[in-house]
């Protein structure tokens, strides 16, 4: 019986118990030599049964319109080319488009090139399948394409964004904001941000007996099976779908894109495995991205700093027929006390690029705008930024009134504050000069919300006793193979290189995958209750065999640890017991699901991030010294991976506010960035001096593991630390990200 | 990418007399800018002409100054010891461009011809004087926050991101080449790029075929020597603005087409004015082409600040 209470949830267990200590060691990723080696094969790079065909997509170039002819004469008649595709010559007998199936879902069927309507710029119009790559990229140049221009909306523009769903109003904002003593009304922008990962979207096809074998680079296993299922008109088993090594997902590979169904339909048609990478310029112009935001924030306290009044109103856009609301309210709700307060959001929709989830959705936008405001209410308070928050700590959920599962906000701060050194900041900014540049301090509090969804696992104990943990879980750099191992060994009490991990499997027990930082719960509980149902199956296999030491022996009695099935001295090996009662393997499947009683809890994962930048004082140049984060994120699985998910996180924290940023120019509808040259993602010279750690926690009531995600509070807040910091350092309250040095440049001193 | 024919050039006058052969033919050398600009056929050359193996890669003492071959690399020459002990500009400048990687890869004579990153003239699909003579400019109108200050045109407002460039400019180095007809000749720093005018499609003065095999730079001048870059991100990212000192010598980067020798301002020192009037003598003919209007006041307070160190 899976873990069913929270009860369940406190008892001891192999994981609280920890008897090997494999749970929180800094074990290395399995897969990293792999990848830096060069050996792991990525979607693209996987070996086909015989001699791959190369598939290139071509992008539009216009931003909104309508294909009225396509002449392919010369790209049909190029050398070694074997299909062309487009609106107005596009596979035959495909299924009608699916409701809700606009770029990027994956609901429904998602048919290839079903209508010449041009969406947005960079919108996949044609497709060239060839022998080669080159022959197959030279064919594509060859397409002409006419476009008819219709009207459009390319700029986003937050007065004409309309309200949706969802806005939280409590007690009488207008008022109580009216009658503070102390007000702040300020405005911030974000810009749009792309994902950037390392490898493409890229998908490798073939076909076998009507059963088609993809291999792609996905967060979730399960939906992009769904949609070829749909699209190919075949049955869910008739497609094998594989994402093993994935090079960076971030949101944007919970979305899939025309390489999936193009591979798949374009092998089918051809009778041989294709390949389709995105190019990097696609990856920019045909994912998704992060919209921009436009948020107001009004904040009304008393003279001592406590909050009457509190509102976040965020503006944001999306793709006119893709409905995603990025929510940047949501997480304030969560945060502080105050007792009247407003929240919400607008929607402006484009005729642009889809707006999609990336790493930390509502959170990461979001407290750009609340924890300056916070930091400027400090500073017209005269309170010390740290204090302010501690006299505005919820004791319960502010809206809600739900208790807490655990919170260690406060410790987060406090306790960071001391190792940071924050104590050694002077409130008064532009007050620390180290000769050209200007010096100061920031912080910021982290929060994110932590999740459980439903999830199974595969596991066996083969004849050898080798564990294999089989699940439709994907690893998208976090480390999910490795703390999935390290779940099992503990769970079953073997060592960790007695356990093998393999996922990214549509045949394999499915889990949510990778996204929201609830992988590791949700498919690590999965593991976990897996590995109770074996132990419980070996047990009751020893009990019952007169061959067994552990004949006779009361099932629950029954121990798993050092690697051995023991009770009351008596001990042997899993693989001896296996080998003589089941010399082809065990196997069961776990499941985890939510209960109602952990979802009565405010679930959260916390931190606090403290930053030091450099100003240039004469050029506006920011540059960060150092930066720290404390962490309160529950049990920690793995020291090394948990600490990688924070510090990177907290790494795209200062590119969102120092360097990254697209726009679109509002006579084409394109990104004025679309490659890694022009879009700036940190470089290691703008890090040098990073660091993260965690508080001890354990949240039993979050899951049978007591963890919470930390996949994504890293980057929550962390532009906000750098912001506060420049300001404490030269005095420029820059509300417009990223801060770069024509924005800073108004507030420097003259030479 | 568009096929094309490669071959490996034996000599330099060979490769100069081939590339004229042919209109739409290319040197090959790093392969940093050019390769990329092929991905995206914003080069379709038709004949490659692989130079990289040509002897031509020395830094060699050259009387009282340096000869740096046209294939040096980067990396090579901002590590030589004579470049970072007589000309320490030329050694900063080089270390303030791209990343390590291409440092190792990019060559003299291609940083010096590399072309602009405009990104409009990156987006094949937006109208480019440079790609499409006559198609116009989307720069002018856009999002053109690197735009050129100085030099500009109605037809191109691009910037040149060389920051070797700039740092010869002060150096007042020259730049050696050999024709198609094997006859050779050197073209002062200052003279090799062009401003757009109404053809910005011509960005060099350099003849067809005619091949860059060295840059010959004199004797450092006296005084101090410091290269300065203004950048959204520490490292490997396009310049904002860039300032060349040498002695009484002044010249910006990333404000034209062109390394801009700020004659002006020299002259204004030489006149005795002060580092900010100097400036500002430089700059009164700068303009703003829309998102960039910051870069004068930004170019204004980095010469102010360069010329300041000088004094101090």
């Amino acid at each position: 019986m899976p873990s069913l209470s929270l009860d369940d949830y406190a008892a001891p267990n192999p994981i609280s118990q920890n008897r090997q200590g494999i749970i929180g060691r800094a074990v290395d990723r399995y897969e990293g030599p792999l990848k830096v080696t060069g050996t792991a094969p990525y979607a693209y790079e996987v070996e086909t049964p015989s001699p791959p065909a190369y598939g290139v997509v071509v992008g539009a170039e216009i931003g909104c319109g309508v294909v009225t002819a396509v002449d392919d004469a010369a790209a049909l008649a190029a050398p070694g080319v074997k299909l062309v595709w487009h609106a107005l010559r596009r596979p035959e007998n495909q299924p009608e488009r699916g409701a809700r199936s606009y770029v990027g879902s994956q609901a429904g069927a998602k048919p290839v090139f079903a209508e010449p309507n041009v969406r947005f710029f960079g919108q996949p119009v044609a497709f060239v399948c060839a022998d080669t790559l080159e022959h197959a990229d030279a064919a594509a140049s060859l397409i002409k394409i006419t476009y008819e221009e219709t009207p459009a909306a390319f700029a986003f523009d937050p007065a004409q964004a309309e309200p949706v769903d969802g806005t939280s109003a409590i007690g009488d904002f207008e008022r109580a904001f009216a009658d503070a003593p102390v007000k702040l009304d300020e405005t911030w922008s974000t810009p749009i941000e792309n994902h950037c990962q390392m490898e493409p979207c890229a998908t490798t096809a073939w076909w076998e007996d009507g059963t088609v074998t993809v291999h792609t680079s996905v967060q979730m296993i399960k939906p992009p099976q769904h949609l070829l299922s749909e699209t190919l008109q075949i049955p869910r088993d008739h497609v094998h779908l594989l994402s093993r090594y994935i090079g960076g997902g971030f949101g944007g590979k919970g979305s899939t894109y025309e390489d999936l169904e193009l591979a798949a339909m374009s092998s089918r048609e051809i009778d041989q495995p294709v390949k389709i990478a995105l190019t990097r310029t696609q990856m920019f112009n045909a994912t998704v991205h992060r919209p921009a935001t436009v948020q107001r924030v009004r904040l009304g306290a008393t003279a001592d700093g406590r909050l009457t009044a509190f509102a976040l109103e965020a503006a944001t856009h999306c793709a006119r027929e893709a409905p995603f609301v990025e929510r940047a309210a949501n997480f304030s709700r969560a945060l502080y006390a105050a007792p009247n307060r407003l929240t919400g959001h607008t929607l402006h929709k484009l005729d642009i690029a889809v707006a999609s989830a990336m790493r930390a959705p509502g959170e990461a936008s979001g407290m750009l705008s609340l924890e300056c405001a916070m930091d400027e209410l400090a500073n017209r308070l005269g309170l010390d930024p740290i204090e302010l928050r501690i006299r505005n700590e919820a004791d319960v959920h502010p809206e809600t009134g739900a208790p807490h599962s655990c919170r260690q906000l406060v410790d987060c701060m406090t306790d960071g504050a001391k190792r940071f050194g924050w104590g050694k900041r002077n409130p008064k900014p532009a007050a620390t000069r180290e000769g050209e540049w200007f010096v100061g301090m920031g912080m910021a509090a982290a929060i994110r919300g932590n999740f459980l969804l439903p999830a199974k696992a595969g596991i066996r104990v083969e004849a050898d006793g080798k564990v294999i943990v089989r699940q439709g879980m994907t690893d998208i750099g976090t480390g999910s193979y490795t703390i999935i191992a390290q779940i099992t060994a503990e769970t079953m009490g073997v060592p960790l290189e007695q356990v093998v991990v393999e996922i990214g499997d549509s045949g394999f027990a499915p889990t949510p995958g990778s996204g929201g930082q609830f992988g590791a719960a949700s498919a690590g509980s999965a593991v976990y209750e897996g590995g109770m149902e074996m132990r419980k199956t070996l047990a009751a296999m020893a009990a019952a065999d007169p061959a067994s030491p552990l004949f006779g022996a009361a099932v629950d009695e029954i121990d798993f640890r050092d690697g051995l099935i023991t009770a009351s001295n008596k001990s042997e090996t899993l693989g001896a017991l296996v080998s003589r009662r089941a010399p082809s393997g065990v196997d069961v499947v776990g499941e985890s699901m939510p209960i109602m009683e952990s979802r009565a809890f405010s679930q959260h994962a916390y931190g606090a991030h403290f930053a030091e930048v450099g100003v240039n004082a004469v050029t506006g140049e920011v540059r960060l010294r150092r930066m720290l984060g404390a962490f309160a994120c529950g049990r920690i699985l793995n020291a090394k991976t948990a600490r990688s998910q924070i510090t990177g996180g907290m790494i795209w924290g200062v590119g969102s506010v120092l360097t990254e940023q697209n726009a679109v120019d509002p006579r084409y509808g394109s990104l004025i960035n679309q490659d890694l040259g022009s879009y700036l993602a940190p470089v290691h010279a703008d890090i040098v001096n990073l660091d993260a750690y965690f508080l001890p926690e354990v949240d039993d009531k979050a899951n049978p593991l007591g963890i919470k995600g930390v996949g994504e509070v890293g980057i929550c807040g962390a532009g906000a630390a750098v912001a506060n910091a420049v300001y404490n350092a030269c005095g420029a309250r820059v509300r417009d990200y990223p801060i770069t040095p024509d924005k800073v440049l108004p507030f420097l001193p003259a030479l | 990418m568009r096929p094309f024919s490669y071959e490996r050039a034996t000599s330099a006058a060979g490769a100069a007399k081939a590339a004229a052969e042919t209109p739409a033919a290319r040197f090959l050398a790093g392969g940093t800018n050019l390769l990329d600009l092929m991905k995206l056929e914003i080069e379709r050359p038709e004949r490659v002409i692989d130079v990289g193996r040509l002897p031509m890669a020395g830094v060699e003492a050259n009387g009282d100054g340096l000869r740096i071959g046209a294939l040096a690399t980067a990396s090579a020459v901002a590590a030589d010891a004579r470049v970072r002990r007589d000309y320490p500009v030329l050694a900063e400048a080089l270390l303030s461009g791209a990343s390590p990687q291409l440092r190792n890869k990019a060559t003299t004579a291609g940083n010096l011809l590399q072309r602009t990153r405009c990104p409009y003239f990156y987006d094949a699909a937006k109208p480019c004087n440079k790609r499409q003579p006559g198609a116009g400019c989307a720069a002018i109108g856009g999002l053109n926050r690197f735009a050129a200050i100085l030099g500009a045109s109605e037809a191109c407002i691009a910037t040149h991101p060389s920051d070797l460039a700039v740092a010869l400019s002060v150096l007042d180095a020259s730049v050696e080449t050999v024709r198609p007809d094997g006859t050779t000749r050197a073209i002062p720093i200052d003279d090799l790029h062009r401003l757009p005018g109404d053809a910005p499609h011509l960005e060099t003065t350099l003849e067809p075929g005619e091949l860059v095999t060295g840059v010959a730079v004199p004797p450092p001048p006296k005084g101090r020597q410091a290269y300065r870059k203004v950048r959204d991100r520490a490292s490997y990212a396009a310049g904002l603005v860039a300032v060349a000192v040498a002695g009484d010598r002044i010249a910006l980067g990333c404000v034209a087409l062109k390394p801009w020798r700020a004659t002006k301002a020299e002259a204004a020192l030489a006149a005795g004015a002060a580092p900010a009037a100097a400036a500002d003598a430089e700059l009164a003919g700068a303009a703003s082409a829309g998102h960039n209007t910051f870069k004068i006041a930004l170019t204004q307070r980095l010469m102010t600040a360069a010329l300041q160190d000088g004094k101090a």
